[in-house]
């Protein structure tokens, strides 16, 4: 699927590190399958060399690396990004939350990328992957014959519905820059609007019911950036790592989703790194739509240094009965 | 359900609270019908409670020969000790233990010399043995005592150590004060130093309780004064959740703090990661 | 060797339902199975295994533990332990039966925590034996043989039957009370699977994965293994393999104020968790690669040297699936044990 070729960034990464541009790599370490993928620091070429990959598993959105990784290095630090990637990238920068001084960003055109959990259920036991035109080539234990698996079938969600090709930050960019895509992200949430407060409510009781909170989509979201968490300090009162009961379970994504809202890019890693596959993003998509509808369309990251809608008064701003009647008798 | 079950605590009361130092109290704890509320041996522990704020492992601070009340020296540094700390006599609380392995005072100190090194707090743990071998006097040879503090006010138990421990037989207190101060004329200076002026012989067994860094300090002095690591003990603290070993927290390597400690020797230590 | 015809499932899971809540794996709407409680209409999922482990049932990721009323001064305590009722377990794999000991030999061990064992004792296994393992298996490493799984009642599924073996006196009450469903059953066509399977298993990508290089005593060579900094520096610190994995028991004990008194309660804890070991003055496991260590740690070397070498992982290979940047015990016993040999 991935057009370009793995050597294309491992050269590239091989001379920025041999000319001392950087002396580090952060990138993509291959697993014990075909599909295992692992962010990984790399330090020296034969390093790279060994264990570099890029392929339709490099879903692993780097940026939120970038606070702890670069905090108090020497040097710079060469980061991989796809162009959803950098939206996350921009709003850290926004947020000053890293120093742009210490890394070199390098855009990596991507054909999206595949969600693992889909492709198992399309083969049980496997054994190769190749990355090919369209798809993937899939063997498994049980079947010598390898079998095509159409590129659609196991794309991720955020990828089946990317909104942008194009790297909105970038020192150097591998491949070609893409376009904003006008995306159908946004049909599902319609689809939850469209239900009635109870079914609504049942759906989310039934999704956030299966959290066994493991705190993934926390730990994974660029957006949750704080040193230390109010669910992890002992002296907020609210810290745990269990609900008390199903009321707080709903709690803990309800607070998270306000937290992010205005900052969160739709990057989509809470939904892909949930091993209880809770479509996190919704919530969150929930709120992007919201505000698009409110106070005009936004992307968060995509520019360096622009005010989020909930922290920016302009005098175009919806009133307060505006947003409560918008929906007329719903509200 | 009549199974026994560890996790749930007793009632207690605390009957009497002692300011020490600007940062310790000493609690007197009982059931409420003015019982102990169990047996332990010098050296385990047992963790206090306050429902809605938390539980905590304190060392028991009396002596197991003290058979009307136990006793807890608690320095105010998070939630739980911070709550105690603005507890009145009255106030009931929740208890459980006793906890971890004691020190060997009937069988491997039992005969011996003693030696005992505490630095501030530290004091603590080591006032249950100190007053254990007190009680049985005849059963102990020789027994010396260090302690230092920041300052005079900070000396953990300071009118029990005047009023009776210098007045034992072939007991010798040796205190001292990290930096002088007017109504002080005792010895000035660091415990790890002090133990080195005093230059022990090592035909004792040596305990030794206090923050990591005297600890470190105090364990070369004595090395270089001729002690092998089999004759010195300590107690160690991390943080705890059930206190019998599967909660999952306390393990330095192998072994459980609360379970398989606190009391160990240091040649058991050196057996162990540096992870404590 | 008794047996059953696949079509009589619903007919034997409604007998057992009568005397014991019966659970299940059944497929979920987002392609995973889970254990959920049978109810007239439920379906038996073919899948391989459950995203959460069976542990839940004896260990759940929340119990409350006791209840306080607070009235000035003064403390009332009250026990709302309640003896489990007898509920069935069906479908349970080899590794995750076998994850059952290593959580015994924590919580059955003296002081006995009671809550656990309720459960045990009021829990009966059926254990099921696999057929399709997947490339992530490897309960073959830590000497489990999937094609026997153990559990009160050990079954094998063929095309066509269900063949039950019973191997505990619970086990054998059990099968007695769904006798007039059951039937005498030649065991070849087991042996015929199980040799099957076995040849399978030998073909898996984690087949040679060994435990050589770990176990008791390897404390002080493993632990300053500085393969530990490179392969923790992406860990996130989230404690999904924590709460994904069948022997992982660690647990917090918290307070909660209902506004109507107050609930002490034990939830899941991870090692992997930045204040897990943090204390009112520090934390002896600063940094992640500390808490990364120690699960690996825990499960391979200081887990054995306390339980006669036995291992505090099964292979169920949940955690393979699940990690989010796919760092898991398998790579670690390649990088910390196999790269030594």
């Amino acid at each position: 699927m991935q057009k370009i070729r793995r050597d294309q960034l491992l050269d590239r990464a091989i001379s920025l590190l041999s000319d001392g541009t950087v002396n580090s790599v952060l990138g993509w370490q291959k697993g014990e399958f075909d599909y295992d993928v692992t962010p990984h620091i790399f330090r020296t070429e034969d390093e790279l060399k060994e264990g570099f990959v890029w392929n339709d598993f490099c879903y692993s959105n780097f940026s939120k690396y970038l606070v702890a990784k670069t905090d108090r290095i020497e040097g710079r630090m060469l980061v991989f990004l796809k162009p959803c990637d950098t939206y996350s990238f921009n709003q850290l920068l926004t947020e000053h939350r890293f120093d742009r001084e210490k890394v070199y960003a390098v855009g990596v055109s991507c054909e999206g990328m595949v969600d693992v959990n889909k492709l198992k259920a399309k083969a049980d036991g496997i054994s190769c992957v190749e990355c090919v035109e369209g798809g993937l080539e899939v063997t498994t234990i049980y079947d010598d014959e390898a079998v095509f698996v159409d590129a659609k079938d196991v794309l991720l969600e955020r990828c089946l519905n990317c909104k942008s090709k194009k790297h909105v930050a970038y020192d150097e960019l591998i491949g070609e820059e893409g376009e904003i895509i006008d995306s159908a992200r946004f049909d599902e949430v319609a689809k939850l609007e469209a239900m009635t407060p109870d079914q609504r409510f049942a759906f989310w009781q039934n999704e956030l019911s299966k959290c066994i909170r493991c705190n993934a989509c926390r730990d994974a979201c660029p957006a949750c950036t704080c040193e230390t968490c109010v669910f992890n300090n002992s002296n907020s009162g609210v810290e745990n790592k269990a609900p008390v009961n199903s009321f707080e379970e709903q709690m803990f994504h309800i607070i998270r989703a306000y937290h992010v809202a205005g900052r969160c890019t739709d990057c989509g890693e809470c939904s892909r790194v949930c091993p209880q596959n809770i479509p996190l993003h919704l919530l969150n998509r929930k709120f992007i739509k919201e505000m698009n509808e409110c106070y005009g369309e936004y992307q968060a990251g995509e520019e360096i240094g622009m005010r989020a809608p909930l922290v920016n008064y302009t005098l175009d701003d919806m009133e307060a009965d505006e947003v409560l009647n918008r929906r007329g008798e719903d509200a | 359900m009549n199974r026994e079950e560890t996790l749930i605590p007793k009632i207690g009361v605390i009957t009497d609270v002692r300011i020490d130092t600007p940062d310790i109290k000493t609690f007197r704890v009982v059931t409420p019908d003015g019982k102990k509320a169990f047996d332990h041996r010098p050296g385990q522990c047992a963790m206090l409670s306050i429902p809605g704020v938390g539980e905590a492992m304190f060392s028991i601070t009396s002596s197991p020969t003290n058979e009307e009340y136990m006793e807890f020296s608690i320095k105010k540094c998070g939630c739980v000790t911070e709550w105690l700390h603005a507890a009145e006599v009255g106030q009931q609380i929740t208890i459980r233990g006793p906890y971890g392995n004691p020190f060997p005072v009937d069988d491997v100190f039992a005969g011996n010399n003693m030696l005992f090194i505490a630095g501030g707090v530290g004091l603590a743990p080591l006032r249950s043995v100190i007053n254990y071998c007190r009680h049985y006097r005849d059963r102990y040879g020789k027994i010396d005592i260090v302690y230092g503090s920041r300052s005079k006010e900070d000396l953990l138990d300071y009118k029990e150590i005047i009023e009776e421990w210098t007045k034992d037989t072939n007991v010798d207190v040796h205190l001292t004060i990290d930096r002088e101060q007017p109504e002080w004329d005792g010895h000035v200076g660091f415990v790890p130093n002090y133990v080195k002026e005093l230059g022990f012989d090592t035909d004792r067994i040596a305990v030794l309780c206090g923050p990591p860094i005297m600890i470190k300090f105090t364990l070369e002095g004595l090395r270089s004064l001729g002690f092998e690591t089999t004759q010195v003990y300590t107690t160690l603290e991390l943080r705890m959740k059930c206190g019998v070993g599967k909660c999952g927290r306390c393990n330095v390597g192998s072994k459980y703090v609360c379970k398989d400690g606190p009391v160990f020797r240091f040649d058991e230590i050196d057996e162990l990661p540096d992870e404590y | 060797m008794l047996k059953c015809s696949l079509n009589k499932m619903n007919l034997v899971f409604a007998e057992i339902a009568k005397a014991n809540t019966l659970y299940l794996p059944t497929d979920q709407n987002d392609g995973s199975a889970k254990f959920t409680k049978w109810e007239e209409g439920s379906v038996w999922s073919n899948a391989l295994n459950t995203v959460r482990s069976p542990k839940d049932f004896f260990f759940p990721q929340t119990e409350d533990l006791m209840e306080f009323k607070v009235e000035g001064k003064n403390i009332e305590l009250t026990d709302i332990r309640r003896e489990s009722e007898d509920f069935v377990i069906f479908g349970v794999r080899a590794c995750d039966v076998k994850s059952f000991e290593v959580l015994d030999r924590v919580f059955l061990v003296d002081p006995v925590d009671s809550f656990y064992a309720s459960r045990r004792e009021h829990g009966i296994i059926v254990a099921l034996a696999c057929t399709r393992p997947s490339e992530t298996c490897f309960c073959t490493t830590f000497g489990i043989d999937c094609t026997n799984p153990a559990g009160d009642i050990s079954v094998w599924k063929t095309e066509t039957e269900l063949y039950w073996q019973a191997n505990t006196e619970k086990g054998k009450k059990l099968l007695a009370s769904i006798s007039a469903l059951t039937e005498e059953g030649d065991a070849a066509e087991v042996d015929a699977q199980k040799e099957k399977t076995a040849a399978v298993m030998k073909k898996l990508p984690l087949a040679d994965l060994t435990t050589d290089g770990f176990g008791a005593g390897k404390t002080m060579e493993l632990f300053n293994d500085p393969a530990w900094d490179e392969m923790s520096q992406t860990c996130l610190g989230c404690g999904t393999c924590t709460f994904v994995c069948p022997t992982c028991q660690c647990y917090d004990i918290k307070d909660f104020d209902t506004g109507n008194g107050i609930i002490r309660y034990r939830c899941w804890d991870s090692c992997m968790y930045s204040e897990f070991t943090k204390m009112a003055h520090g934390n002896n496991r600063l940094t992640q690669k500390e808490r990364f260590r120690q699960r690996f740690m825990h499960k391979l070397v200081y887990y054995p040297e306390n339980n006669d070498g036995l291992y505090s992982c099964v292979g169920c290979g949940r955690c393979l699936a699940k990690c989010p940047i796919s760092m898991n015990i398998a790579k670690v016993m390649k990088k910390i044990g196999g790269e030594k040999k």
